[in-house]
């Protein structure tokens, strides 16, 4: 069979046992990205933007097998934290783990009980995915916003009295997930959205967000370190004049994860940051794929992501600053860096820079290195043991990533959490 | 305190031999200087009894009150009392000098079975400590040693000598780097912490440093021996004749 024709009858295969929610305002944007990803097929193998990544465990029509990870005595991420606790169980809505849906400067609801026929998210649901599918195609995300039977709705209209914090918790071994949430931040309004869990055997997420002129929007998540989960997970956001975006992803554990960001920076001085800190030890594969689009005057986009690596895991970037043109004064910075703890590892990285602007400042960087001999010596001399003294390295190695996070306390419960990891994980 | 017995020394990665039997004893509340020509081996002599990767012992013993240093983990000489003072402090950018400093006396205080120092306690006597050596909130606050100067360099290993309380001090050419007011620096930090219980190994090209630090025993190392041991008198010989003049009266 031809390659195009193998590629159809996957995608086939995928949709077969797949049921789209029908009526209600979101119908017509489903029916689309149906057409969509059945025009563009699952991803395979061969497509360039899944070089690095083997997509089959993703495509395929039932999701592999994923044991429960037992979290021992750790208390679950954020549990410290003042926020309103929204709960799905392998993608299932869990009213009763949930907090009321209600916050001040806030609305929220969930996508199965929005069925009304006119809604605010009408304008968004599947309109942000459909722009991202350009120039690169991303079809996970569309069969998401085809069949995705449940997410949240979040409308921000003042400054949210706390975080919202999304928990999907796993309980599962073949739960095959899909959540679609979509967030409006009005202007001048502000969020912080928190993400944990590890979700299912195989996640499949988007995250459409549209920030309007001068709204904040931040972005803390936490990837559940259920060793062999899969997740692929996209956000799509559009950035308006002056606003902010910023997000921040821990990865630990994993046996496969690709996480896509797609920003769009639309209005003059808009900042955007995304950041990403990973720590994978063993059969563990971990893709950052960000496509950043500069489309207005003077505004500042940052990528930080740093990987620590061992026992022959794998980490991925790839990441592109697209400068359009009039996009002048752009401040685009990129930085991926591996840490590899031994041989086996390796870090694949292809960092890319595409600017039809003349006045701008760009600049990406990419490495990959071992732990400082001398600095580990030197901390051992002053009495501090190998493990504790690689562990403060390793931190010391992530933490450009982890300060991206402006919040003292989200920093600290993600720094003790990394913490834990390296001293369970440690030769 | 610090004995060492004909100790013999190779590098790991190839055939050559760096110390070829040195003796030394360094006596609690005694200050020894090693001065000696490039290449004699004074370096390789701390960084061996440090715990440096990259070199073999070929023979002889080092012991730290009569335990064997040489079979010890570098953290476990740390612990056991012993300290070297860099000649290139490493940088470590990312791990806060504040932060450095209480791991590393708390981590040597679970070693040695001790309770670990309170954040609040630790504060106070780091910046007691501090202050003597003219170092400010600034310096304790930024990452290990990253953008300092030569001068802030030494005096940071020096607050660290301060803090760790060793029992044994070896300083590999603390002047390296120094212009005259920080050597003075350097040196009263040093002085304030010469006690009877303590033993310092001063390694030094210059003369210029045993000025400061006023020695007891100095000396003379050559080709990977001592080849000559006198009193302060001997560092100013060397001043004056250089080593040249010394090496052949030995030869």
């Amino acid at each position: 069979m031809a390659e195009a024709a193998l590629k159809q009858s996957a995608t086939e295969a995928r949709l077969a046992g797949l049921d789209m929610p029908q009526g209600g305002w979101s119908e017509a944007a489903r029916r689309d990205a149906l057409a969509r990803v059945t025009a563009m097929g699952l991803p395979e193998r061969r497509d360039e933007y899944w070089k690095y990544t083997r997509p089959d465990t993703l495509v395929q029509a039932d999701p592999v097998p994923a044991a429960l990870f037992d979290h021992s005595d750790e208390a679950p991420l954020f549990d410290g934290i003042d926020r309103l606790n929204i709960v799905f169980v392998d993608g299932v809505f869990d009213a009763e783990a949930s907090d009321d849906l209600t916050l001040a400067g806030v609305s929220i609801e969930r996508l199965a009980e929005a069925s009304a026929d006119i809604h605010w998210a009408r304008d968004l649901y599947g309109v942000l995915e459909a722009n991202g599918q350009k120039p690169v195609e991303r079809p996970l995300a569309a069969l998401n916003t085809a069949f995705a039977p449940d997410g949240v709705l979040i409308h921000v209209t003042g400054k949210a009295a706390k975080p919202v914090n999304l928990t999907y918790r796993h309980q599962s071994e073949t739960s095959d997930a899909m959540l679609h949430h979509v967030i409006r931040v009005d202007a001048g309004a502000e969020i912080t959205v928190l993400e944990n869990g590890p979700a299912a055997a195989r996640f499949n997420k988007v995250m459409e967000v549209d920030i309007a002129d001068t709204g904040t929007f931040h972005h803390v998540r936490a990837q559940g370190r259920d060793h062999e989960r899969r997740a692929a997970t996209h956000i799509f956001a559009r950035l308006g004049a002056e606003s902010i975006f910023k997000s921040f992803t821990l990865t630990a554990n994993g046996v496969l994860t690709r996480n896509e960001c797609v920003l769009e920076l639309t209005g003059d001085d808009a900042v955007a940051h995304v950041a990403g800190a990973c720590v994978g030890d063993g059969d563990f594969h971990h893709d950052d794929t960000v496509f950043i689009t500069h489309d207005a005057v003077n505004c500042e986009s940052r990528q930080v992501f740093k990987k620590v690596l061992r026992n022959g895991a794998t980490g991925v970037f790839q990441g592109k600053i697209l400068v359009q043109p009039g996009a002048q004064k752009t401040d685009g910075y990129q930085i991926s860096q591996s840490l590899l703890l031994d041989e086996d590892s390796q870090f694949l990285a292809k960092p890319e820079l595409e600017i039809y602007a003349d006045d701008v400042a760009c600049s990406h960087g990419s490495t990959s290195g071992a732990i400082d001999e001398e600095a580990l010596f030197y901390l051992r001399s002053r009495g501090v043991p190998e493990g504790p003294a690689t562990d403060l390295l390793t931190l010391a190695f992530l933490a450009e990533a982890v300060e991206e996070i402006e919040d003292e306390a989200l920093r600290d419960e993600i720094n003790a959490r990394l913490s834990g990891w390296l001293e369970r994980h440690r030769s | 305190m610090l004995s060492i017995k004909n100790l013999a020394v190779k590098l790991e990665e190839e055939d050559k031999q760096i110390l070829k039997g040195v003796d030394l004893e360094i006596e609690a509340g005694k200050v020894h200087a090693i001065m000696g020509p490039n290449g004699s081996g004074k370096s390789t002599l701390s960084y061996v009894l440090s715990g440096k990767d990259g070199y073999e012992v070929t023979g002889g013993e080092a012991t730290l009150e009569g335990e064997d240093v040489l079979e010890m983990e570098p953290e476990e000489r740390a612990a056991a009392g012993l300290f070297l003072a860099f000649q290139y402090p490493v940088e470590i950018p990312g791990v806060g000098n504040m932060t450095f400093l209480r791991t590393a006396v708390n981590a040597q205080r679970k070693a040695r079975g001790e309770e670990e120092m309170s954040a609040a306690e630790f504060l106070k006597v780091v910046r007691a400590r501090a202050k003597e050596l003219k170092i400010d909130a600034d310096m304790l606050k930024r990452p290990v040693n990253v953008g300092f100067s030569g001068g802030e360099k030494k005096r940071n290993e020096i607050l660290q000598m301060a803090m760790l309380e060793p029992k044994m001090c070896i300083l590999d050419e603390t002047d390296s780097g120094l212009d005259v007011d920080a050597m003075k620096l350097v040196a009263e930090g040093v002085n304030a912490l010469r006690s009877e219980g303590r033993g310092f190994l001063v390694i030094t090209h210059y003369q210029r440093l045993l000025d400061h630090i006023k020695p007891d025993v100095v000396h003379i190392m050559a080709d990977g021996r001592i080849v000559k041991t006198g009193g302060p008198e001997l560092a100013l010989e060397v001043e004056n004749n250089g080593y040249a003049g010394i090496l052949s009266e030995v030869a």
